[in-house]
């Protein structure tokens, strides 16, 4: 394993990728000469994954289309999140390649390269196209005498080209200039100084031109070792060593194979260092016969050869299906399904349960991450492509078990024309239940996406089918599936409409789509519901039952709609006015050290006191309290077991520090306004800080609490606080790099013990030195854990506060980012995970209870004190709702 | 003074005002096909065209574009978001888009020039061109992703055509809404740069990038950031969001671009999130009171309304903002600046 040398050396040099250019690997030329793109596109990833900043894409091969070859290729990548998130380098000596190239780009890529061999004119002629394109371009030093060899043309001709591009407007930090990298110790003498002349020019050219960038192409430096992959590498990590330093900002490397200077051997390193820096050395031979007879020693070693399969390629099969999902990879994917499917067939299994079976799974938890934002959707799409795959090889297994069974169960089940409406593009979920009810046996007639009613009536007329899908994700697409219903009615069809998509809803199909089309309307969930609904559909008992109770469960949605709603609470105004009353005269005093603090590095030792450990004998699903949990008859010796491993690995968090525990606390001077806490900070307006009051009716003289009511109106302090743990990555990493799950687990356990002792340890330096209103607090752990202390802090998105949406301000406040390191996720989550924050109040009085159900005249005022919209409050309150 | 000066010397006095949406206004009007189609004799069916309106109902169009400017809009845009070839095509109109484009651009002007003489306040036209229903950056075949509907050149003579019509209609500027493919609107730039090439003028573009998930990126994959930096080489007078959820979801990807974008800043958002019948139904005060936050904290320029905004929204942003300190444009260090689906900055 070698590092890239930004990483050995801490420059800001960058790494562009060489191993997607026919002229640079010979693997990645086969490929494309066999057509075989799919592997090419791997080719691009794994370079990305090596630490290649900007991939270099390169088609020029005498027998190659280069022109198609480029956007082809580009064009897939393109689709290829994972690739596409760093930038392109278009690279050729052809500009019809080029251009071709930049129409596939969208991003801001690179030329590579344009020059003045032709002359100024196309020169200049070629810089405006990259001005018009948006791209950066990487500047030959090559005039209409030739390449620049010799140091002092390599300057003036950089320095030429610098002041004709800045003439014409052309940004001087979108300049790359590339001074040749040439070979060296090739026995011709003249060649000896191309080393030397490249760092040196790079120097002059670097203060010559102001804001310009260099580059160079590496491997030539070493093109007299070919095959001897040992010394190249050893001379690409020499040169950069020392032209780095001299300000070569960027060059194209395999990002994968660069040595790391110190671990170089030495004879081999200074051998590379006398060739390049042209040192006299002594003795008979020059520098290069004598790195030509060290070579020698070094030749067939090539630990490229190496270099392991990708590790998820050792996973269980189950596995690597799911990986290649959810990373959207088609390499293996008809191996791996095939794989399955005969350990499937061995088991006494069918085809068909691969589909159901581990594709379904694996595409589930592709819904999940997009569900929860952490994929975007053409990382989707990809998965999508991979599962096709994977169906398409099942698919003839499938249909041979088909030819054996009766005539009549080989029929197709039933007819499905299926669309995306007019006006909307998305197909995955479309494409989804498409694969699920073909796995079935419907034969699906799929018509894509921006689909017109007219053209989806022709075909299921003309097709005879037995039902209609539409989907839509876009919300316009609802009232497009409203004009397809009503123009079904108008064509006097009876044939079911389903109705699904990310943006289509049972209430909305209920309320617009149906009473539009007399004929059955249901609405689909997801994809794992289309098969049930399109059986019962066409099945000769169901379908009545089914249709009627769908209509009636639909009307029953208007009617519920039209009028009523169900309330055994109280209304706000009541609620409030059985508010609690907290004798303010018994408030806090003001904190001794206002304002807030940060804590960056709190002593992982003094918090192992602090652990609760029963929360985490139950993330084990080990349930008793500690310390009893230990001894107890059923799972004792489990929970002993455990607890000795968890100690062995504290005793190494702990000693080896591999984890940073950070925490910020503040306090502010504020009031209540009702049931909300106005803070009052200095030079700015107040944030608000709304509470919600519970609604529900209490018996006799309980109050209906809200955690304003602890707080004085007439002025009073409250408190905030963020804890995380940081450090985790590098070790879970390592874990299951070792395939140790139990160690990741274990640790991801503790971790989140830290942050629960971090949160623990810090209120407790908040009541007795910070804010400093129990200075005499005695308490022990046992009692801390009961929180027999005074105040509370109750968190954002818990019972008291159940509002997620609270944490941007909290975080604000404290300037959690900063401070502790913490961020949130779109829904609010905390990351790193290993986190706690919330309010303090201080107030003897002040004590958790759970809000629960909210009223409808609740939700609208506290949107309204919220400032966010109605429908807003209603998603993130939707747990605290009817 | 150009147009690009005159709108830069007037935004560095105060925020200023952009307009609302004309799709629900004029779904509020009910028109009938016969008043769609009007006299031209088309072939298909001309309802749910609002485009050709220009030509078939323009009262309507002045109509509503009166109740922004009486609104207080400094900026108005032309009502030709769907008025290329490609959209058009569905209506079986491609042969009018010069006709529309040209006759929208002229009631903007028209009306923009009437005001602007009537109180001595500049008033400001944008030619607004939407991104076709075409992606340069994805294929529709699931199956086939190196597959492309449409190619960079053909888009760009789509983007010319109506762009030439806009300028030749009298707008200021041109622009590009809704971006949702990065590469659709470099093609976009790409034909403008061309036309003003050809013009021998400056054709200032706004640019105005549409988010489509809550990560922050665009359908082609771009953050918020990236797109910046693919998009630059425009010189575009203004840089944005529009569309894409409410204010609200908005906020930090304004704030994101505010601080990196060293142009005047454009935000129009949807009048919140749709509810569950597709309708918008947050209050001219709520969308108020969201965006005069980014006022406020000196994030934006200019201020209005996309889907479900109303004349009401637009009058509650111009009273909320009034008076308050418009955001500066900062001056980024020069960097190398590339990007891919995400930012590449190389230190200096």
């Amino acid at each position: 394993m070698s590092l890239s040398v930004d990483t050995v050396q801490g420059s800001q040099f960058v790494n562009i990728g060489e191993r997607t250019n026919v002229t640079g690997s010979a693997r990645f030329k086969k490929l494309i000469m066999a057509d075989d793109y799919a592997a090419a596109v791997e080719v691009a990833r794994e370079q990305v994954e090596n630490g290649a900043q900007i991939i270099d894409v390169n088609m020029d091969e005498g027998l190659l289309d280069a022109v198609h070859a480029m956007t082809t290729f580009l064009k897939l990548i393109a689709a290829e999140p994972d690739i596409a998130r760093v930038p392109v380098m278009v690279d050729s000596s052809k500009w019809d390649v080029i251009e071709a190239g930049l129409k596939c780009v969208s991003g801001k890529p690179i030329v590579n390269s344009i020059s003045m061999k032709e002359g100024e004119d196309q020169f200049l002629e070629h810089a405006r196209k990259c001005m018009d394109y948006g791209a950066a371009a990487v500047v030959m030093a090559f005039d209409e005498t030739g390449q620049a060899d010799t140091k002092a043309r390599k300057v003036e001709i950089c320095a030429r080209a610098y002041d004709l591009l800045v003439g014409i407007g052309f940004p001087p930090e979108d300049i790359i200039f590339d001074p040749n990298i040439f070979a060296v110790a090739t026995g011709i003498e003249e060649h000896d100084r191309y080393g030397l002349d490249f760092i040196e020019a790079v120097r002059e050219i670097k203060a010559r031109c102001p804001h310009a960038k260099t580059s160079g192409g590496l491997s030539n430096l070493s093109f007299s070792f070919r095959g001897n992959e040992t010394v190249r590498r050893a001379m690409h990590s020499v040169f950069l060593y020392h032209a780095i330093p001299a300000g070569l900002d960027m060059a194209i490397v395999n990002a994968g194979q660069l040595d790391i200077y110190d671990q170089i051997d030495p004879v081999l390193r200074a051998a590379c260092e006398d060739v390049i820096l042209m040192r006299p050395v002594a003795g008979e031979m020059t520098a290069t016969e004598q790195l030509i007879a060290l070579a020698e020693s070094y030749r067939g070693q090539d630990p490229a050869a190496e270099k392991l399969a990708a590790e998820w390629r050792g996973w269980p099969v189950k596995k690597r299906l799911e990986h290649a999902l959810v990373k959207g990879i088609d390499a293996h994917v008809v191996d791996d399904t095939e794989e399955m499917r005969a350990q499937t067939q061995a088991a006494g299994g069918r085809p068909i349960e691969v589909i159901e079976g581990p594709l379904m799974e694996g595409m589930n938890v592709v819904g999940d991450l997009f569900g929860s934002g952490q994929m975007f959707l053409p990382q989707v799409v990809k998965s999508a492509r991979v599962m096709k795959k994977a169906v398409a090889h099942l698919i003839p297994f499938i249909e041979a078990e088909k030819d054996k069974l009766a005539p009549e169960d080989q029929r197709a089940k039933g007819k499905i024309v299926m669309a995306t409406v007019k006006g909307d593009v998305h197909d995955i979920g479309k494409n989804i239940v498409g694969v699920v009810l073909q796995c079935n046996g419907y034969d699906v007639i799929d018509l894509g996406v921006m689909v017109p009613w007219s053209k989806i009536l022709e075909v299921a007329k003309a097709e005879n089918a037995d039902m209609i899908g539409l989907s839509g994700l876009i919300t316009p697409s609802l009232d497009e599936m409203v004009t397809v219903a009503e123009e079904m009615q108008r064509a006097g069809m009876t044939m079911p409409l389903l109705i699904g998509g990310a943006t289509t809803s049972k209430v909305h199909t209920a309320l617009r789509i149906e009473p539009a089309y007399s004929g059955p309307v249901i609405h689909v969930l997801d994809a794992s519901r289309a098969v049930g609904v399109a059986s019962k559909l066409l099945s000769d008992t169901l379908r009545d039952e089914f249709v009627a109770a769908t209509a009636a469960e639909y009307a029953h949605i208007r009617d519920v709609r039209a009028g009523k709603g169900q309330s055994e609470l109280l209304s706000l105004e009541d609620a409030r006015a059985n508010s609690f009353f907290a004798d303010m005269s018994d408030k806090s005093p003001p904190p001794l050290q206002p304002g807030v603090h940060a804590f960056d590095d709190w002593s992982l030792a003094d918090l192992r006191d602090y652990i609760d450990w029963t929360p985490f004998f139950r993330a084990w699903e080990l349930h008793g309290n500690y310390p009893a949990i230990l001894t107890d008859d059923v799972v004792g010796e489990s929970a002993r077991s455990l607890w000795d491993d968890a100690q062995g690995m504290l005793d190494r968090i702990i000693d080896e520090k591999w984890l940073v525990a950070k925490a910020v606390a503040g306090f502010w001077p504020c009031a209540r306004h009702g049931d909300d806490v106005a803070i009052h900070l200095p030079n700015e307006d107040h944030v608000n800080l709304p509470f919600l009051r519970q609604q529900v009716k209490k018996s006799r003289d309980r109050a209906n609490f809200c955690l304003a009511d602890f707080i004085d109106p007439a002025g009073d302090w409250i408190g905030g606080f963020a804890v995380g743990i940081h450090g985790i990555d590098p070790h879970s990493a390592r874990f299951q790099a070792a395939h140790d799950d139990y160690s990741d687990i274990l640790l991801k356990a503790l971790a989140d013990r830290f942050a629960e002792a971090m949160a623990e340890r810090l209120h407790k330096h908040v009541r007795t030195d910070l804010w400093g209103y129990a200075p005499g607090e005695q308490l022990t752990n046992e009692a801390l854990i009961k929180e027999q202390y005074r105040g509370i802090r109750p968190a954002p998105g818990y019972p008291a506060c159940p509002d997620h949406s609270l944490k941007p301000i909290l975080f604000d406040l404290l300037d959690a980012p900063e401070n502790v390191g913490l961020t949130l996720t779109e829904s609010f989550a905390m990351w790193p995970t290993a986190a706690v924050s919330g309010f303090y109040f201080s107030h003897p009085e002040s004590a958790y209870f759970g809000v629960a159900r909210v009223g409808r005249d609740q939700l609208e005022d506290y949107a309204a004190r919220r400032r966010i919209d109605l429908a807003v409050a209603e998603r993130w309150l939707r747990p605290n709702l009817d | 003074m150009t147009p690009r000066e005159a709108l830069i010397a007037e935004a560095a006095k105060r925020v200023l005002i952009f307009d609302g949406a004309f799709g629900t206004e004029i779904q509020n009007c009910k028109l009938t096909e016969a008043e769609y189609a009007g006299q031209l004799g088309i072939a298909a069916d001309q309802k749910g065209n609002n485009d050709i309106l220009a030509l078939t109902r323009p009262q309507v169009i002045v109509d509503i574009t009166k109740a922004y400017l009486d609104a207080g809009s400094d900026v108005i845009s032309t009502n030709t978001f769907s008025a290329n070839r490609i959209s058009q095509a569905d209506y079986a109109a491609e042969h009018l888009v010069r006709d529309i484009n040209v006759a929208s651009g002229r009631i903007a002007r028209a009306l923009a020039d009437e005001y602007a003489a009537k109180d001595g306040r500049p008033r400001f036209v944008a030619g607004a061109i939407g991104p076709t229903n075409k992606t340069l950056s994805l294929s529709p075949d699931v199956e086939d992703p190196g597959f492309r509907e449409i190619s960079f050149d053909d888009l760009v003579d789509v983007y010319r055509e109506q762009a030439a019509a806009l300028v030749e209609g009298g707008v200021d500027f041109i622009l590009v809404e809704t971006i949702f493919d990065t590469l659709n609107a470099k093609a976009a730039i790409f034909a403008v740069r061309r036309l003003a090439e050809e013009l021998g003028r400056d054709v200032p573009l706004m640019l105005s990038m549409t988010l489509t998930d809550l990560s922050g990126r665009n359908l082609s994959g771009h953050t918020v950031e990236a797109f910046w930096y693919a998009v630059r080489h425009a010189r575009p007078v203004t840089i944005g969001l529009n569309c894409s959820f409410g204010a609200e979801q908005l906020r930090p990807h304004i704030q994101l671009l505010s601080k990196t974008a060293d142009t005047l800043l454009l935000a129009y958002p949807n009048a919140g999130l749709p509810n569950e019948l597709g309708e918008y139904d947050e209050a001219p005060e709520t969308t108020a009171a969201l965006v005069r936050e980014w006022a406020a904290n000196g994030q934006a320029n200019i201020l209005g309304g996309c889907c479900g905004s109303t004349p009401e929204h637009i009058t509650a942003i111009a009273k909320a903002v009034d008076g308050l300190a418009p955001r500066k444009v900062p001056i980024p260090e020069t960097r190398t600046r590339l990007a891919g689906l995400e930012p590449f900055t190389i230190a200096a």
